[in-house]
């Protein structure tokens, strides 16, 4: 089943490193949005969640903030 | 329950040593922790630890966390440990989770960012309040922000923030800033930060997102429209989840040169500890320490 995966992130910041290797490591295929140098994205992911804070992952619509691993495994069948 | 060897508090580079001194002992431990690297993963540049003239500081938490990695520690990420107890040489930790036991401890849960304790503060939090400049400051780009306090690190995002935001004002409570003076010089000569100091923040203020902050100067008080609030006011020990562990007046935990802390069988080693230098390479090598004490006394115990 192919889902649909949008990692809201800055370069800078650690749990966003980490959200972005765990996907690799479990292999889920992602689009990456740095919300530093992309003002859309930025005002996409404060549309989403009303909040500033990064990682934001959009998984098939689900909304999941920050590096919580266990919402993250549920929401991608893992 | 299955009792360890021993359980490390805190997976920085304190923990993440122990942890690795820790295998090469063959203990049978458990590392249990909010987050990998601490305070290291959000540092910015990184120019002496011995061996890497520079790293940035994601980069040092991934080597870190792959060589505690290539000993497969078992570790609890995202727990907390809310106190222990200790009955017969046995300590029972207690976690947001679970509870473990182990005959040794090692804690290691370093510092975090000390809150200003104003109104608007908690709610505003991740709503334009932050106090991780080189992990947020990216989304303030044009903006208007301040950064709170007048130590290095105020400076230090000060220093990220004028390259990025349109204008940067520095909110400090005391008569001048007391930072480098080269970093002094050039946020002085940046043109676009305004230094206010002899000001106090008294609250921040905002809809769903921060609009403004309330300034104090000889009690006059006055609104500054800000979008952004950098809290950099300092770092506190996170020791208050053990209760029996002599503490300094800092709240930081006493230990002797073999990071013993006042009751047997726990140590403790990095930020956390009262060891005056607060270096990435001075909590690596406390560390290693602590395990080997550790394991020296688990020996002698003979558990």
């Amino acid at each position: 089943m192919a889902q649909s995966v949008k990692v809201y992130s800055t370069s800078t910041c650690p749990w966003c490193m980490r959200v972005k290797q765990f996907l690799k490591e479990n292999n889920i295929e992602f689009q990456n949005l740095d919300v530093s140098g992309d003002q859309l994205a930025a005002d996409e992911m404060m549309a989403k969640t009303g909040q500033m804070g990064v990682p934001v992952l959009d998984i098939d619509g689900e909304i999941i903030i920050g590096f919580d691993k266990e919402k993250i495994k549920l929401a991608l069948g893992l | 329950m299955k009792i360890y060897d021993l359980i490390i508090i805190g997976a920085g580079p304190a923990g993440i040593t122990a942890s690795v001194y820790a295998a090469r002992k063959k203990l049978d431990f458990l590392v249990i922790s909010l987050d990998i690297g601490g305070q290291t993963a959000w540092s910015g540049d990184i120019e002496n630890y011995t061996g890497y003239q520079f790293i940035s500081g994601p980069e040092l938490t991934q080597k870190f966390e792959e060589h505690m990695r290539k000993y497969g520690i078992a570790l609890k990420e995202n727990e907390e440990v809310l106190g222990f107890k200790k009955t017969n040489e046995i300590f029972l930790v207690k976690t947001n989770k679970a509870d473990y036991q182990a005959y040794s401890l090692i804690i290691a849960s370093g510092k975090k960012s000390r809150e200003l304790g104003v109104p608007g503060e908690k709610e505003f939090k991740n709503h334009g309040l932050t106090y991780c400049a080189t992990c947020d400051g990216p989304l303030f780009a044009g903006k208007v922000v301040a950064v709170i306090g007048g130590g290095n690190s105020a400076l230090d995002a000060a220093l990220q923030l004028m390259k990025i935001a349109k204008q940067t004002y520095i909110i400090n409570n005391t008569d001048r800033l007391t930072g480098d003076a080269v970093m002094l010089q050039k946020i002085q000569e940046a043109g676009n930060v305004t230094i206010l100091n002899n000001h106090q923040v008294s609250a921040v203020l905002g809809d769903k997102f921060v609009r403004a902050i309330k300034i104090k100067h000889k009690d006059q008080e006055k609104e500054l429209a800000v979008e952004g609030v950098f809290v950099e006011i300092g770092l506190i020990p996170n020791s208050g989840f053990l209760k029996d562990i002599e503490k300094n007046s800092r709240n930081e935990i006493n230990i002797n040169l073999d990071n013993q802390t006042n009751i047997p069988g726990i140590f403790a080693a990095g930020d956390v500890t009262n060891v005056l230098e607060k270096q990435i390479i001075i909590a690596a090598g406390e560390g290693a320490k602590a395990a080997l004490s550790a394991f020296r006394y688990l020996s002698q115990k003979k558990f």
